[in-house]
């Protein structure tokens, strides 16, 4: 994103005498133009960066400081360890004690970070100045793209409450700690530093940053607490320890030791360009000849191939690139398009991966029944892509048994029919940061309403989610992911995006609807077994009352009893319950959660993180693993299932 | 339960062989099951001769030991437990009644032995059929849902009702109207007009239709009951009394007609004992708006339902006469409906005074 230029003034020649003289002068109207800063423009439209009301507002702040945090942690191949701090602030003056949550009108955000800290020279533009970044001008997946998002929010801390921007930063243990206070120079589009020193810190290295900004605090869909929720979703390698305003601290633990992939930066493919993006490139290469720029400046050109596009191109190989413009640019631009070329390369992609969505969403979502696909990388308008999806289905064994205990009342007519129709939540990601408004312009929601769910044996009504207790996972990968807008909230729609989001999301469906099919599959062998044994007692009754009470009831119900054992085919149906190898009942990269224990590669907490080299001093060992939910196949499930019915 | 003296009645002794069957069953270590006819129109048909629709010989299976039809299987034995002791304690009820009285929650589960009074209802029809047992014989009984006055004399439980000392309100028809139960003490009326709805046969009460024209007035309120039905033959066969059917011009009309007259698909076992194939149908035959000048601005549009279920009575074997089809084509292609009440139209009166004087005198009616 290009600040606004200076625009033309309208100056023409005197229109002749004919013309009514116009009441303002060419000359005046000139003298009134003026160059606009892009933080004026944003300090004006605010909308455009997540920050078009309170509520939003403070949402956006943390997320812009946590992505930042994130971003900064992985780069430097350190483990995140993140504390988001959330506090209600008394409106204006000192001296009042804050408001509670609920009523706050204004929060001070602090988040902190074990990274690597920023260099003392760095601070202020950083966080005091707008488009200023290391994301923006190379191709390589991060969470912030732009440069904007830090500066951003404390520039809307500012103008919705004065206060600076505070920022503490240490790069080791043996270098001091730097505080700052600064604030942005909304005219020049400076930073302004109101303070800085040397400080004592506790934390060897990091930073952190503190806002205070105008905001409003609900949880609830689009919340603070939502986000960080479904942040560990995606990020199962964070530790995030989340103070809410209400006083309580919520620890989310790491379940996944290994940090993503370090992404790779790329050049741009040539099928991803403008003409304008050319031209610019033509002019600011360090290549002598055509040939040379074309196979040097664009990813996946061969020298080879840059002369095969001069030729498409009409253009000789070894002219001058300042030289190539207007109709031979174009001409150049065509040729490009024209010259087939390779896919680019996706090393530059750090997808989660299917074990680590698996952890996030076996940790923070109750299921019976998790799956995770992450589809081979994609093109779209030559960027490469990778396309994750996931889910988690049901309701979790506990809730099941609850549900179980109050069958025991005996059912009035019409109370058995009673299913409750939730629809299923779909929460969609992009680099792994959760998005959290806009779900119906997003292309992963409009895959989700395209994917025939009824095949999968979920019920979903037209053009509706699929109902159920189900929670669908889409995770966009991108050196550069299609925004709708500046704020981040919804991914645009591109073919190519949207085959890859509904091919994933088949899969999930495909090993849910075998997950469901068997679970029936046993639920009614079990039912068939079940069924003779309660109604024996039934017919043997009836019959006996029939006969005026002279039935030999015992014999009756001996012969009966031995029948029913002999048509279900007694303990051989057993084994037919039983698995067939592979993953969990044979579905590759899934986890079928049961009351009698879990199935599939679950990653159990990891609390004291396994030391990566670059981080001297890991989180303390708090090893309190999750008791209630471990690893372990039982052999003879199908018959402890049996049992544990039976008691039921 | 049954005193040592009282003999088991043929009802009883039938719904006491449900149990035997599943006795003897074990005994040979077999599969019990329960042989019954099947109920639908690919098992019924149209007996020309006796002008009758009967039953065919196709039968299902029902058996114990099987997942679909074990929960069946145990509920008929169920009901046929709660039928026999209404044989023993010599009672009636309702359909309702069974329902409630075998439900419960069966042992060691949260299920019930039934869910909805949908599930009971068919078995008592199943037990109807297999056992070759009337619903009247199983003491079973529908709601009062008929009208009747006219010059007739009627006993029930040993009271003397005179049907044509009853106002206009008439005699509420019993749903039990075996012999046993209610007597046709005396009968001097000329013919039975059975009308569809209760408010044209209110009209023809008010208007003391039956007496100037001796007949018996008898309305079952739609569909009739079988209470209804088994009266109408019992007054078409032991007196006499030829049957006219006065209905709605539509295919539901139509259908009720023929139920009258030949019996329904779901119950023709009963057909023997129900319908009446001398039946006549004088109305409202798609002929009388023109005939009777009826504006066409009384009729009503046939709806997708109308017309699918009148292209379905086309194929009944039973609605195969010239005359017939030709009705029912008439009304197909004039595309309207008429009710008994859109005669009103012309005159409050005119069924009484016009419409029905006019039909007996010129015989203008189908057969």
């Amino acid at each position: 994103m290009a600040a606004p230029g200076r625009k033309e003034s309208p100056s023409k020649p005197d229109s002749p005498a004919a013309l009514p003289k116009p009441t303002v002068s060419a000359v005046e109207m000139g003298a009134r133009q003026r160059e606009i800063s892009v933080s004026e423009f944003f300090t004006k439209n605010r909308h455009l960066l997540g920050f078009d009301n309170p509520r939003k507002a403070l949402l956006t702040c943390v997320k812009e400081a946590v992505d930042n945090a994130l971003d900064a942690c992985e780069e430097a191949g350190i483990l995140p360890d993140v504390v988001v701090k959330l506090e209600a602030v008394a409106n204006g003056s000192n001296g009042t004690t804050p408001p509670p949550a609920s009523q706050a009108s204004r929060f001070r955000i602090t988040i902190t970070d074990n990274g690597p800290g920023i260099v003392r020279q760095q601070i202020p533009p950083i966080f005091a100045k707008l488009l200023y970044g290391s994301k923006f001008h190379r191709l390589r997946m991060s969470r912030g793209q732009q440069g904007i998002g830090i500066s951003a929010a404390g520039m809307y801390g500012q103008l919705t409450t004065g206060k600076p921007v505070q920022i503490i930063s240490r790069t080791s243990a043996r270098a001091p700690a730097h505080y700052f206070e600064v604030q942005i120079d909304t005219k020049k589009n400076e930073p302004m530093i109101l303070e800085k020193k040397q400080i004592d810190w506790e934390s060897p290295r990091g930073t952190q940053v503190t806002l205070e900004v105008e905001g409003r605090y609900q949880k609830g869909r689009a919340s603070v607490d939502e986000y960080v929720e479904q942040t560990i979703i995606a990020n199962p390698h964070v530790k995030l320890t989340y103070l809410t305003p209400e006083g309580e601290t919520k620890e989310f633990r790491r379940t996944y030791d290994q940090l993503p992939a370090a992404p790779r930066e790329i050049k741009p493919h040539p099928y991803g360009i403008e003409l304008g993006m050319l031209l610019k490139m033509l002019q600011d290469t360090k290549s002598h000849w055509l040939s040379g720029f074309l196979a040097g400046d664009f990813s996946r050109v061969s020298p080879r191939l840059a002369e095969d596009i001069c030729k498409a191109a009409g253009l000789s190989p070894r002219a001058r690139p300042r030289d190539v413009h207007g109709q031979a640019a174009e001409n150049l631009y065509k040729g490009i398009q024209a010259t087939k070329i390779m896919a680019p390369p996706t090393n530059c992609l750090s997808p989660i991966g299917e074990q680590a969505i698996l952890a996030g969403l076996y940790q923070q979502i109750k299921g019976d029944f998790y799956t995770a696909v992450s589809r081979p990388p994609a093109v779209y308008r030559g960027n490469p892509f990778v396309i994750e999806a996931g889910l988690a289905y049901g309701k979790g064994p506990e809730q099941a048994q609850e549900r179980q205990a109050r069958k025991e009342i005996p059912l009035a007519e019409g109370e058995a029919a009673e299913n409750d129709s939730e629809l299923a939540r779909v929460i969609r990601y992009a680099n792994r940061v959760p998005l959290l408004y806009q779900q119906s312009a997003c292309v992963c929601y409009k895959a989700v309403l395209d994917t025939t769910w009824r095949n999968y044996g979920v019920a979903q009504s037209r053009g509706a989610v699929p109902s159920g207790p189900m929670v669908i996972f889409v995770h966009m990968a991108s050196v550069w992911v299609p925004f709708t807008s500046e704020s981040k909230e919804a991914i645009a729609e591109y073919d190519e995006i949207r085959k890859e989001i509904t091919l994933a999301l088949r899969e999930c469906g495909r090993r849910l609807g075998a997950f469901l099919r068997r679970r029936e599959r046993a639920h009614s062998e079990f039912r068939r077994r079940n069924i003779f044994e309660l109604y024996i007692e039934e017919v043997v009754e009836s019959c006996n009352r029939l006969k005026s009470g002279k039935l030999a009831v015992a014999k009756l119900r001996d012969q009966l009893q031995k029948m029913a054992m002999k048509r279900t085919g007694g303990e051989k149906t057993d084994e037919l319950l039983g698995q067939n190898g592979g993953g969990p009942e044979g579905l590759p990269h899934s986890i079928i959660v049961t009351p009698e224990g879990v199935e599939g590669a679950v990653p159990a907490a990891i609390d004291a993180a396994p030391v990566v080299a670059a981080s001297p001093n890991g989180g303390p060992a708090a090893t309190a693993a999750r008791p209630a939910r471990r690893a372990g196949k039982t052999k003879g499930r199908a018959k402890s299932k049996r049992a544990a019915r039976k008691r039921g | 339960m049954a005193q040592k003296a009282r003999t088991a009645t043929a009802v009883e002794k039938k719904l006491i062989g449900v149990a035997d069957v599943v006795i003897h069953a074990a005994e040979r270590r077999q599969d019990p099951t329960l042989t019954i006819p099947v109920r639908s129109l690919s098992n019924v048909t149209f007996n020309d001769r006796k002008g009758l629709i009967e039953m065919g010989k196709r039968k299902q299976a029902r058996s114990f030991f099987n997942v679909g039809m074990a929960k069946k299987f145990m509920q008929t034995v169920l009901v046929a437990d709660a039928l026999c002791e209404l044989q023993r304690a010599n009672l009636t009820t309702s359909l309702r009644e069974i329902y409630y009285r075998s439900k419960h929650t069966i042992k060691n589960s949260h299920e019930n032995t039934l869910d909805t009074q949908d599930e009971s209802d068919p078995l008592i029809e199943d037990l109807e059929v297999s056992l070759e047992a009337l619903r009247e014989e199983l003491h079973v009984r529908a709601e009062n849902a008929g009208s009747i006055v006219g010059p007739l004399v009627l006993v029930d439980d040993g009271d003397r009702v005179d049907c044509a000392r009853l106002g206009k309100g008439g005699y509420s028809v019993p749903s039990i109207v075996e012999p046993e139960y209610l007597q046709i003490r005396q009968c001097t009326a000329d013919f039975l007009l059975l009308v569809e709805k209760g408010t044209q046969w209110n009209r023809l009460s008010e208007d003391k239709f039956w007496r100037r024209y001796n007949c018996v007035l008898l309305t079952g309120n739609g569909q009739p009951p079988r209470g209804v039905r088994r009266l109408a033959r019992r007054l078409h066969e032991e007196k006499r009394l030829p049957v006219y059917v006065l209905v709605d011009n539509d295919p539901w009309g139509y259908y009720i007609y023929s139920v009258i007259k030949q019996g329904s698909i779901n119950l023709a076992f009963e057909s023997q004992r129900m319908a009446i194939p001398k039946a006549k149908f004088v109305g409202l035959s798609s002929a009388d708006p023109e005939a009777y000048e009826l504006p066409r601005n009384v009729g009503i549009k046939l709806n997708d339902k109308d017309v699918a279920r009148a292209k379905e009575l086309l194929g009944y074997t039973w609605f195969q006469k010239k005359s017939w089809q030709a009705e029912i084509k008439r009304m197909l292609s004039s595309g309207l409906k008429y009710e008994l009440d859109a005669l009103a139209n012309k005159d409050f009166q005119f069924l009484t005074k016009k419409y029905l004087p006019r039909k007996l005198k010129e015989q203008d009616w189908l057969d």
